[in-house]
């Protein structure tokens, strides 16, 4: 751990530094080609969206002393109550919990789902209140799924414009938001290709990974903002190496987060498959889970590589770089007089950070060489009179 | 200068936390109050959802005709009607609530009857029932308006509220024996006993006259009218006519649908089946005992419950009814609310067709039903104003939204009410009667039958995946922030003490339940939470690399920390705020909690954390930076750069160190 502790440190003050900035191009290949996997999924394999969405009935049968043969047993008692077993899905979850399944039971009303429900009861000597019944007639999940698009829609309005003005340009919000979209779109795109049911319960977690995701990529924005402000004050770093630097600095912060995040999530999701199956915990823990993971990913790959693209041709911004770029060239030159070359480290191109013990030496040089200049001969011959 | 600063951060933090302290207690305080003096009692744990408590959940959905639409209004009005059933059946926490604005979605504790949930989805009865007698309980609304004298040529009604202060009217000297009164109404068999009587012009008799006949008390009257009246007029279920089967022979038998013979019958075994009157009391005791109010309700017997009953009493019995702080005793429904084909309000117009001042709601009956209420108005029009016979009560599920004297018969099934109408008590009032009685019916959409062991179980399972998540979460901050972790454990500790109080309280106030996905919400929100802390520490531990004293350090890090926190806990209220209002159901409950721990982070990193943090960076063993502390400045790298700073440290010495750090690196 201690060694962790040390790379936060070098990323913090820049003796170690990862190009984040510089290699976006990089990273927005990479990312497009993940992206066209996930449309892949989700237009060529389609969702697995769960009963729901399509209308059905489930059931599931809890404290069952014998659940030997369950699978034939149920099937049995679903055709003594309705007539036919036909579509059935049968599975155990747990250890004394059998879940039954079927797009249609009966003649597929509610009062045929519990008829069937009676008959497993009975059939697995389990008292009627052990038994949940899940009736869904099939209009349920688009009502639901056009409320979710709706709520997403004006959040995003909404973000868009208190983004906008907490940070004073509509640039961050834009990139917050590519970076959002992304994340939600490469979470479905997950569920496309795993075939990961999504039930309601995930769409709650795909809303919930909104805010997640943009939490991350405002405290990297943050600290962004600062050190732009810092960078556009001095002249000293270009807008790029000043955002890289901000990734790097918030890099393990973003790492502690993720993991305390993903930690109770991880929690929730192995309770759930061990213990419950599929349900609302689950569920929902899957969907935080990769959303969370593929947020992290974009607040650091996408969200900042993004801005900076996007602010590259403001004429502020490329007059901060030319400034920059003249300070930083002639602090080399500097540099390069001290002797201190061989020290240079990979933030100082990065992220236009130089080591402190060569700012000091570079500034010695500087000052050693301006003092120089500014003894005029004259002054020095009466100097030596 | 450092004194001043020491005084001033050393007294804050303190009080900062007595506030919060305070803030903890008040909400427990209130739990306490609630679980000792509540009604009905608070309890110390949350509300539970359906889904962990067990219960019936149903989603019901319209029943439309082809290209008609359900709009949002009767939507509204049906949850109403529901909620008032439910209640109605004496299931306490059912709650009713629109989904999407096109569902309505019932959710009832324990494992409820088919019968009753049969009774939830069936279409509304709105019926219009004769008054036979008023009696004001309370002062009357704007909308039970002083009569106003007809100048319309429309056949109108005005709502004679203003003048019915009179005394139950069986009492009054108005009763006329059954053979002179011969109804108007040639309403089919099935609506009233009345109908079955002769019919005729509804010639009025002199109020004198009316004073000298007195109730039908003799067995010739009983004569007058067909012996078997009760038993025909009753073709609905109800297996025996009560008031023969109760007192046989004794009983008057009144000729039509405002005759007060009808007080004095036995009331019917719904009312003794519930236990609101016994065998043998009549309708004018029923009357009399009939609460309007919850106050005026006897124990035990919420006047919800009579509403119930009177909106179940059969069609061919009488039944009483409040409306607009008057009570009244109704005759048999003498035209069904299915026969209502509009309602609607607008200016009146006169003779000449030019709008006046005057605000009516119209009604619209088809051919049936406006033959039914012409025969009904020619009956009740003679009686005059200020008669309560001369009332025409319109009842939705047992209550009265309207009781218009008639003015003048109606033939063309175009009534108008009119009085001292606001355009939206007007429009409140057609609104009642235009989806009073539900056009439609619904549907179960989805019926969700939750076992109590099944919601235990998961509920249990819950808790133990919010502990282990919790566990680790304390485990990983005490390993990457040492001493500090104990902070962040403290911190949760608070922010879970007060969530939990919030929740059990919000249960009360606002009738909150923690569902499954609550529950979850909750959970997630341990990471968020830690999340702030993290930036926080994060924040102090910059400052502390950059060289800063580590008190310095604590407030300089979070003048920048809290920015940042405040308006990411912002984004995520946001996102909890959006998903609130435009959800329903799960989802709601879920962004409620997201929402709701958003809060608890902010308030718990501002009054506990950073205080807390204030009052730690002033002991030695965090002041001074120790190795365990989490803000060793050693382990955090300053003290290099501060050396360095200084010029103790050469660059070789920086070298070894890099050298060395690197190599530990490639081990790990």
């Amino acid at each position: 751990m201690a060694s962790f502790a040390q790379f936060g440190n070098d990323l913090f003050t820049g003796r170690r530094q990862i190009n984040f900035i510089g290699r976006r191009r990089t990273w927005y290949l990479l990312t497009g080609i993940l992206l066209i996997i996930a449309a892949v999924g989700i237009f060529g394999r389609g969702l697995n969206f769960s009963l729901e969405f399509e209308g059905g009935s489930h059931i599931s049968v809890a404290n069952i002393q014998n659940t030997k043969n369950f699978d034939s047993r149920a099937h049995n008692a679903v055709k003594s109550a309705v007539g036919s077993a036909d579509n059935l899905q049968v599975t155990k979850a747990g250890a004394t919990t059998v879940t039954i399944e079927s797009k249609k039971l009966g003649k597929g009303t509610s009062a045929d789902t519990d008829k069937v429900a009676e008959a497993l009861a009975k059939e697995f000597h389990v008292k009627q209140s052990s038994v949940s019944t899940d009736f869904i007639g099939p209009s349920w999940g688009s009502s639901v799924t056009h409320k979710a698009i709706q709520a997403l829609i004006v959040f995003l309005l909404l973000l868009a414009l208190l983004l906008s003005v907490y940070f004073r340009t509509w640039t961050m919000a834009a990139a917050a938001l590519v970076a959002l979209v992304h994340d939600l779109f490469f979470t479905v795109g997950i569920y496309a290709l795993t075939g990961i049911e999504i039930s309601p319960a995930t769409m709650i977690g795909f809303l919930t990974i909104l805010g997640y995701s943009i939490y991350d990529t405002v405290v990297v924005f943050d600290k962004v903002r600062e050190n732009t402000d810092e960078a556009i004050r001095d002249g000293n770093r270009t807008y790029a190496q000043a955002a890289n630097y901000a990734v790097n600095q918030t890099l393990v912060r973003s790492i502690n987060t993720s993991v305390v995040a993903l930690l109770p999530i991880t929690a929730i999701m192995v309770v759930g498959i061990v213990f419950l199956g599929p349900g609302t915990l689950l569920d929902l823990a899957v969907a935080l889970f990769f959303g969370i993971a593929v947020g992290t990913y974009s607040s650091i790959f996408i969200a900042t590589p993004l801005l900076t693209s996007l602010r590259h041709r403001e004429a502020n911004i490329k007059e901060l770089d030319r400034r920059a770029l003249a300070y930083q060239t002639s602090q080399a030159s500097v540099l390069a007089r001290t002797g201190t070359r061989e020290q240079h480290t990979p933030g100082e191109s990065s992220s236009g950070v130089i080591e402190p013990e060569r700012a000091k030496a570079a500034k010695a040089a500087a000052a050693t060489k301006v003092r120089h200049r500014e003894i005029h001969p004259l002054a020095k011959r009466d100097d030596n009179d | 200068m450092a004194t001043r600063a020491r005084r001033s951060t050393a007294g804050k933090p303190r009080q900062i936390l007595t506030i919060l302290l305070l803030l903890i207690v008040a909400v427990y305080a209130g739990i306490a109050g609630t679980a000792a003096w509540g009604s009905p009692k608070g309890q110390w744990t949350p509300l539970l959802g359906l889904d962990l408590e067990g219960g019936r959940q149903i989603t019901l959905q319209p029943i439309v005709g082809k290209g008609e639409q359900v709009n949002a209004g009767q939507v509204e009005q049906a949850v109403n009607i529901i909620r008032n059933r439910v209640n109605g059946n004496g299931v306490s926490e059912a709650e009713v609530s629109t989904l999407n604005k096109k569902l309505i979605q019932v959710s009832l504790p324990g494992n409820p009857s088919e019968q009753t949930l049969k009774s939830l989805a069936q279409s509304s009865e709105l019926s219009f029932r004769p008054v036979i007698s008023s009696q004001q309980v309370a002062a009357p609304t704007p909308q039970g308006a002083t009569p106003t004298p007809s100048g319309s040529a429309s056949p109108s009604s005005s709502p004679t509220s203003g003048s019915a202060s009179k005394s139950p009217a069986s009492k009054s000297p108005a009763s006329k024996s059954p053979a002179s009164k011969s109804p108007a109404s040639k309403s089919p068999a099935s609506k009233s006993p009345a109908s079955k009587s002769t019919s005729g012009a509804n010639d009025i008799l002199p109020q004198a006259f009316r004073a000298d006949t007195q109730k039908p008390t003799s067995p010739s009257s009983k004569a007058s009218s067909p012996a078997g009246s009760s038993s025909s007029a009753t073709p609905k279920p109800s297996p025996a006519p009560a008031p023969d089967r109760q007192l046989p022979g004794a009983q008057p038998q009144p000729a039509n649908g405002s005759d007060d013979a009808w007080a004095k019958f036995p009331v019917d075994s719904i009312w003794i089946q519930n236990g609101l009157a016994q065998s043998g009391d009549t309708y004018q005791d029923l009357f009399q005992a009939f609460p309007c109010t919850q106050a005026q309700a006897p124990k035990g017997k919420p006047a919800v419950e009579w509403r119930e009953i009177a909106a179940r009493a059969p069609h061919s019995q009488p039944d009483v009814g409040c409306g607009d702080g008057y009570k009244y005793l109704m005759g048999p429904v003498e035209v069904e609310g299915k026969h209502l084909t509009d309602a609607g309000y607008g200016n009146q117009t006169n003779q000449q067709g030019v709008a006046t001042n005057q605000v009516e709601v119209t009604l619209s009956l088809d051919s049936t039903g406006a033959k039914e209420f012409a025969d009904v108005t020619k009956r009740l029009t003679p009686y005059g104003e200020g008669n309560p016979k001369n009332q025409f009560a319109i009842t939705v599920d047992g209550k009265v939204v309207s009781a218009p004297g008639s003015r003048s018969v109606i033939t063309d099934g175009k009534a108008s009410i009119t009085g001292n109408f606001t355009e939206s008590s007007a429009k409140t009032l057609a609104n009642q009667l235009k989806f009073g009685a539900l056009p439609f019916s619904f549907k179960e959409l989805t019926s969700n039958q939750v076992s109590p062991e099944v919601g235990t179980d998961q509920l249990q399972k819950g808790i133990l995946a919010g502990l282990a998540g919790l566990l680790l979460v304390v485990l990983y901050s005490l390993l990457q922030y040492r001493a500090l972790g104990f902070v962040t454990v403290a911190s949760l500790i608070v922010a879970g003490v007060l969530s939990y109080g919030l929740v059990t309280l919000l249960g009360f106030t606002s009738g909150f339940r923690l569902t499954m996905a609550g529950v979850t919400g909750l959970i997630v929100s341990i990471g968020i939470t830690a999340d702030s802390f993290i930036v926080y520490f994060e924040r102090v531990r910059d400052e502390v690399r950059s060289g800063r004293p580590l008190r310095a350090a604590v407030q300089t890090g979070w003048g920048r920390a809290r920015r940042t926190i405040i308006v990411s806990d912002a984004v995520n209220f946001l996102a909890a705020a959006v998903l609130y209002v435009l959800s329903e159901d799960n989802v709601k409950a879920f962004a409620f909690t997201l929402g709701l721990s958003t809060l608890v982070d902010i308030a718990v990193v501002m009054m506990f954390t950073h205080p807390v943090l204030t009052l730690l960076s002033q002991t030695k063993f965090f002041g001074s930076g120790h190795k365990w502390s989490g803000f060793d400045p050693d382990r955090l790298g300053a003290a290099g750069v501060t050396y360095a700073g200084r010029g103790r440290v050469t660059i070789a010495d920086r070298k070894a160190a890099a050298g060395s750090t690197a190599a530990e690196g490639g081990q790990a």
